[in-house]
């Protein structure tokens, strides 16, 4: 078939599925809404799947399909399109594979929630918005797929609205990206004044005859492609929830755990990613901003990764770890490897949309809990979910077999960006060290917290049999629950519990239905394969054929090129990877409650990493107080005493205490008003006369 | 065929029509009553469809005025009619939604529905007729007059302290008619012609530009409203029935934009200019001061009226930006603001006419009782906060990529404002609509009803087409924004 036509099917697909539920999704009855959505979803996944071979193995050009224009106004153009190019194509299997999985899966974990058509609906919807955001040939496209998928986000995190802390999280989302949007938005007009376009093909070919141009911007004076790029790279902060914008992503875990696999996993935080590789025609002649792009990223990936380190819950746990990684992609771009950041976000979204739904298996086997303190020992009770994450555990931590370069997916994709990072840095940037130190203590980090969520959860004793709350819990609860009691939402997320699930039951934990095993194996091929498959496609020997132009190198970029280094420089990934695991081993396995032991001792290290560096509180203080005071201030005191007071309720006051009677007032205005405006019109005849007579 | 003065005076016919009937019947007469409401909407779906014609009949390629018709009157004055790009667009706005009034009042007026009805019918042949006029004295007299309708409305029909609010939009507004006035009578004086075109060619001196341009701008202003003078809008809006909220956000304040268009930017090229940046630092004040007292509110329709302020403020910052993609997002703004705060003005209506409380805190959890009205409200206040697909984003994107290019500390400053409106938009949903029902007298609240989901469906048809469609608009407006800008920037050399 037409390639042309299978985009086009691939992308309207899921709007139609989306429509159908939502508008009619009562009428039809769960069963057809469901049936709906996830048909036209695994239609576009198994046409992505053909885009895609035809990509990579059939010499399938990049094309442009022009649907209708969208905004033209003088040369402010933008038209309703679909691009396809080895970043397009690569994100259309990462978005409808994993959206497709995440809709069956859905079948299972949804299965006692009362409005199931309008949670697909959702879903759907947002894989739209995703699709129009990869495909977007200029930035009005993106920008409407961006805040689309900001909406779906939104609507999803608030999707069960009867939780306080679900609705705070789900504006928290939004406003927070709004932020980013903000500078994406500002961004858009420097290019848009700058170039005279905001389509990316006219666009890029001006970008290296501008270098030496400077821009004026609020007052100071920037070189312009950095500065467009600093300001676009917002955008990509907010999305991708870098440091200092990356607040809402732990809150946003409060949506159903399906959500948080698909959108704040494996597609939707990657956005950003995505952004900064499409614009790499940018970027490449963008020195600074690639640096701001480093440092936030190697941040970004340590700070996360401290955090992850203490956290009980979880779905927080895997949040704060695709944080990080997001931070590694950022890292890996940031050093002019967008191949090696676009293999990252390739793998990841396989490995972490399975770590997503495998807690989710875990969260729904154990009646909505989610607190690792409350699992223990559950690998016999859940055998299929403790395999895959076991599967998706060895694919983020990047073990492999060293000499053989065989491993699973995390393995290639996280390697590939430690060793570009390093020849950035042999080849002169010494931000590039900086990264490759970064990366590699992270990749440390990262293997322990990783580690100890598997432990914690499926090894040991168990800790959720009724009298081992008791013995277990009396002591623990106090300490945190003394420093955040305000916080009532940052600690235990239990989701809904639904009827006969109640806490107080004695609960026996149970593997779940096969809608929900499917999807989880399905993942774990990915997680096990998608790196070596696609390694010589990405970053290997093949790159050039198979990105097509999609990623622009500039001349002195050769970061994607081996350079001569130590064996240990070499191994160093892999060893910190074995370090961080024994570790873990040690403190849950061999010596079980240390880390309980650890966490209740404290200290300041570990309140500081337990508490995310104090981010919420400063925000809370600063914007959300700020806003508030401002807000009431201007309201009592600008427009009710100075505006009003001096204006009209000063003369009001007058004229009651004159007139009294509240209706005579009244009509007396209107009089009083006709009366003025006739004697103006009369005036204004007279002096029309008078002018032209006289 | 005057199609003009027929779309304008047509509901006149109506008017006429409904004195008939209330004269010769009783007034609480049922039969009766329910004609009326037929006849008024009859009307305005007629005014409508004229509406409808003249767009289709408007030539886009020519930028001038057309359809004009002159008819002398006396002493050089004259009954002038014509539109171009820009008055055309109005010109159907507000046909569109006079229907939508009748129909949202159908049921919530209880008292002098007769009135009730000639007030709005006669305020659209007025408002219809202020888009329309060619000439200064015809201008100056449907502008005036279209205030005293309004001032009924809100005074009669209003809510509790209907009396203070009619009084401070009474105030307000004289304070720059007066003004307008006497600037309107020495321009006739000056230039010996009451034309609006030929007013258009004609070179004021730039030091009388100046006073010209702050007496047109103090009538304009007020109108907007902008910041500072903006405080009677939020106790006209909380104090009007529905339908005239409706009116008020989505028509009246547009006259306030249409005339900075067509007078202070083509007539005083020169003052124009020079006030930029005061209109600049105006605007940027009225998106983030206003943004931030909506923020605070605890009246939902108080909120939704300051939102307004601020989402003017972006209208009148854009048209000053002086170039196409500012002009054409002021006025996408303006027509995408009268579909969306007239729909939010309809939302909030439709939960006080079952609950006679605008009080936030009253509400909260509706969505379990109103999913349909959850689901409207949400794309509303989507298009509120300008999210792209809906019309709201078009106008404000344009609005502030125009200001760029003038002063980018004030593209930067009114870009705060989409940060601002999803802080007050989304609170708001939350507390109203979001959470679970506390509120006992909550329980037995129902859903939307046909008649609302007709009135609805096309406010959300506008709403979405707009955002994805929005050159359907452009190709329209292009010709005679490109003139407009094209002598704004000869005269002042931007």
């Amino acid at each position: 078939m037409d390639p042309k036509l299978l985009v086009t099917i691939i992308l309207f697909g899921p709007l139609i599925g989306a429509a159908v539920a939502g508008l009619f999704g009562r009428r039809l009855g769960d069963t057809v809404s469901m049936a709906v959505t996830t048909g036209f979803l695994m239609l576009s996944a198994v046409l992505s799947w053909v885009v895609f071979s035809q990509w990579t193995w059939g010499g399938l050009q990049p094309f442009l399909v022009t649907y209708a224009p969208f905004i033209t106004v003088g040369n402010f153009v933008s038209n309703w399109s679909f691009r396809l190019d080895g970043l397009s194509a690569v994100m259309l299997v990462v978005v409808t594979t994993v959206s497709s999985l995440v809709h069956l899966y859905s079948w299972g974990y949804m299965a006692e929630d009362g409005s199931k058509p309008r949670f697909f609906s959702y879903l759907s919807l947002f894989t739209f918005a995703m699709l129009a955001l990869i495909s977007a040939s200029d930035f009005m496209q993106l920008f409407f797929g961006w805040e689309g998928v900001g909406l779906a986000s939104y609507l999803l995190i608030g999707f069960w609205f009867h939780k306080p802390t679900a609705n705070a999280a789900a504006i928290k989302a939004f406003v927070v990206n709004r932020v980013g949007d903000f500078g994406f938005a500002l961004g858009i007009m420097t290019v848009f004044w700058a170039y005279g376009t905001i389509q990316f093909a006219p666009l890029f070919p001006q970008i290296g005859a501008s270098v030496p141009r400077g821009w004026d911007f609020a007052g100071g004076h920037f070189a312009l492609v950095d500065l467009a790029c600093s300001l676009l790279f917002v955008g990509a902060m907010g999305k991708s929830a870098q440091f200092f914008l990356h607040t809402w992503l732990p809150d946003a875990m409060e949506g159903p755990t399906p959500v948080s696999a698909l959108i704040h996993a494996a597609t939707m935080v990657t956005a950003g990613v995505y952004m900064v590789c499409l614009l790499s025609p940018m970027f490449e002649y963008a020195p600074v901003a690639k640096h701001i792009v480093v440092v936030i990223g190697a941040v970004t990936a340590l700070f996360a990764a401290t955090v992850a380190l203490t956290q009980n819950d979880i779905k927080r746990v895997i949040a704060y770890s695709t944080c990080s990684q997001l931070g590694y992609m950022f890292m890996a771009a940031g050093v002019g490897a967008y191949q090696a950041s676009m293999f990252h976000l390739f793998t990841h979204a396989f490995f972490k949309a399975l770590l997503f739904l495998g807690a989710g298996s875990v969260i729904h086997g154990m009646a909505h809990e989610q607190d690792m303190r409350r699992y223990g020992g559950l690998a016999k009770y859940l055998p299929v979910t403790f395999a895959v994450m076991t599967i998706g555990t060895i694919a983020i931590t990047g073990l492999g077999i060293p000499g053989l370069e065989l491993g699973f997916a995390g393995f290639y994709s996280k390697d590939s960006i430690i060793r570009a990072a390093y020849s950035a840095g042999a080849a002169g940037d010494p931000l590039g060290y900086f990264a490759f130190v970064m990366a590699v203590f992270v990749a440390g980090l990262t293997a322990f917290y990783s580690w100890r969520l598997a432990f914690f959860t499926f090894n040991g004793h168990a800790r959720w049999t009724s009298e081992d709350l008791e013995h277990h819990w009396h002591n623990r609860d106090h300490v945190h629950d003394d420093t955040h009691g305000d916080h009532a939402h940052a600690d235990t997320h239990a989701e809904p519990d639904h009827a006969g699930h109640g806490r107080g039951h004695e609960h026996k934990p149970h593997e779940s239905p096969w809608t929900m095993r499917l999807p989880l194996i399905l993942l774990s091929i990915g997680a096990v394969f998608a790196g070596f498959a696609f390694t010589e496609k990405f970053i290997g020997v093949d790159h050039i054929a198979f990105w097509k132009g999609a990623i622009f190198a500039a001349a002195n970029n050769h970061v994607l090129v081996e350079h001569e280094a130590p064996w240990w420089i070499a191994q160093s990934p892999l060893i910190v990877s074995v370090v961080g695991l024994l570790v873990a081993a040690y403190m849950y396995i061999l010596r079980e409650g240390m880390g309980a032991r650890l966490a209740a001792q404290g200290g300041p290290l570990y309140e500081f990493f337990y508490n995310k560096w104090f981010f919420d509180e400063l925000y809370q203080a600063t914007f959300v107080r700020g806003a508030q005071w401002l807000g009431d201030l201007f309201w009592k005191g600008g427009d009710q005493r100075i505006i009003d007071g001096l204006g009209p309720d000063g003369i009001s006051a007058l004229s009651v205490q004159v007139g009294k009677g509240v209706g005579r007032i009244q009509s007396g205005y209107v009089y009083h008003y006709a009366f003025v405006m006739l004697l103006g019109v009369a005036g204004l005849l007279t002096y029309a006369l008078w002018a032209w007579n006289a | 065929m005057p199609l003009l003065s027929l779309i304008t005076f047509a509901p006149l016919v109506g008017v006429a029509t409904i004195l008939g009937l209330r004269l010769t019947a009783r007034a609480d007469d049922a039969k009766n009553i329910n004609a009326t409401k037929w006849i008024a909407l009859v009307t305005t779906l007629a005014t409508l469809a004229l509406s409808v014609l003249l767009v289709a009949r408007y030539n886009p390629n020519d930028w001038g005025f057309q359809f004009v018709e002159e008819t002398p009157w006396f002493a050089g004055i004259a009954y002038r009619m014509g539109v171009d790009g820009i008055s055309v667009l109005f010109v159907l706005l507000t046909a569109f939604l006079m229907p939508l009034c009748i129909a949202a009042s159908w049921k919530t007026i209880e008292t002098r529905i007769h009135e009730y009805m000639i007030a709005f019918l006669l305020l659209e042949t007025l408002v219809i007729g202020v888009f329309c006029a060619l000439d200064l004295v015809v201008f100056y007299v449907f502008f005036e007059f279209g205030l005293v309708p309004m001032f009924l409305i809100i005074g009669i029909w209003g809510g509790q302290r209907r009396i203070y609010a009619a009084f401070k939009f009474f105030l307000y507004t004289l304070l720059g008619s007066v003004l307008m006035l006497a600037a309107i009578l020495f321009m006739i004086g000056t230039a010996h012609t009451s034309s609006i075109p030929e007013l258009m060619n004609y070179h004021f001196s730039p030091a009388v530009q100046t006073w010209l341009w702050l007496a047109f701008f103090a009538s304009f202003a007020v109108k907007m409203p902008m910041w500072p003078v903006h405080t009677w809008l939020p106790d006209a809006h909380v104090e009007a029935p529905t339908a005239g909220s409706v009116i008020l956000a989505g028509i009246l304040l547009k006259m306030g934009g249409y005339g900075l268009l067509r007078f202070s930017l083509p007539m005083f090229p020169d003052a124009s200019h020079l006030f930029t940046p005061l209109i600049f630092a105006m605007s940027v004040i009225a998106v983030i001061y206003t943004s931030l007292v909506a923020f605070r509110q605890t009246d939902v329709k108080k909120l939704i009226a300051y939102s307004s302020v601020a989402h003017m403020g972006l209208v009148t910052m854009a048209i000053f930006s002086g170039n196409a993609q500012g002009v054409q997002g002021a006025i996408y703004q303006m027509l995408s603001h009268g579909v969306i705060s007239g729909a939010l003005f309809l939302c909030v209506g439709v939960i006080y006419d079952r609950m006679h409380t605008r009080e936030i805190d009253f509400y909260g959890g509706l969505v379990n009782r109103m999913p349909w009205y959850a689901a409207v409200f949400m794309l509303f206040s989507m298009g509120n906060v300008g999210l792209p697909g809906t019309s709201g984003f078009v106008g404000e994107i344009l609005s502030v990529v125009g200001a760029y290019k003038a002063s980018t500390w004030t593209a930067i400053l009114a870009t705060t404002g989409v940060i601002l409106s999803a802080v007050y938009m989304l609170t708001l949903y939350r507390r109203v609509v979001m959470g679970t029902i506390t509120n006992p007298k909550l329980e037995a609240i129902t859903d939307l009803e046909n008649r609302e989901i007709a009135i609805f469906t096309p406010l959300i048809v506008a709403t979405l087409y707009l955002g994805v469609q929005p050159n359907a608009v452009f190709n329209l407006t292009a010709a005679s924004v490109d003139h407009l800008v094209r002598v704004y920037q000869a005269t002042t050399g931007g």
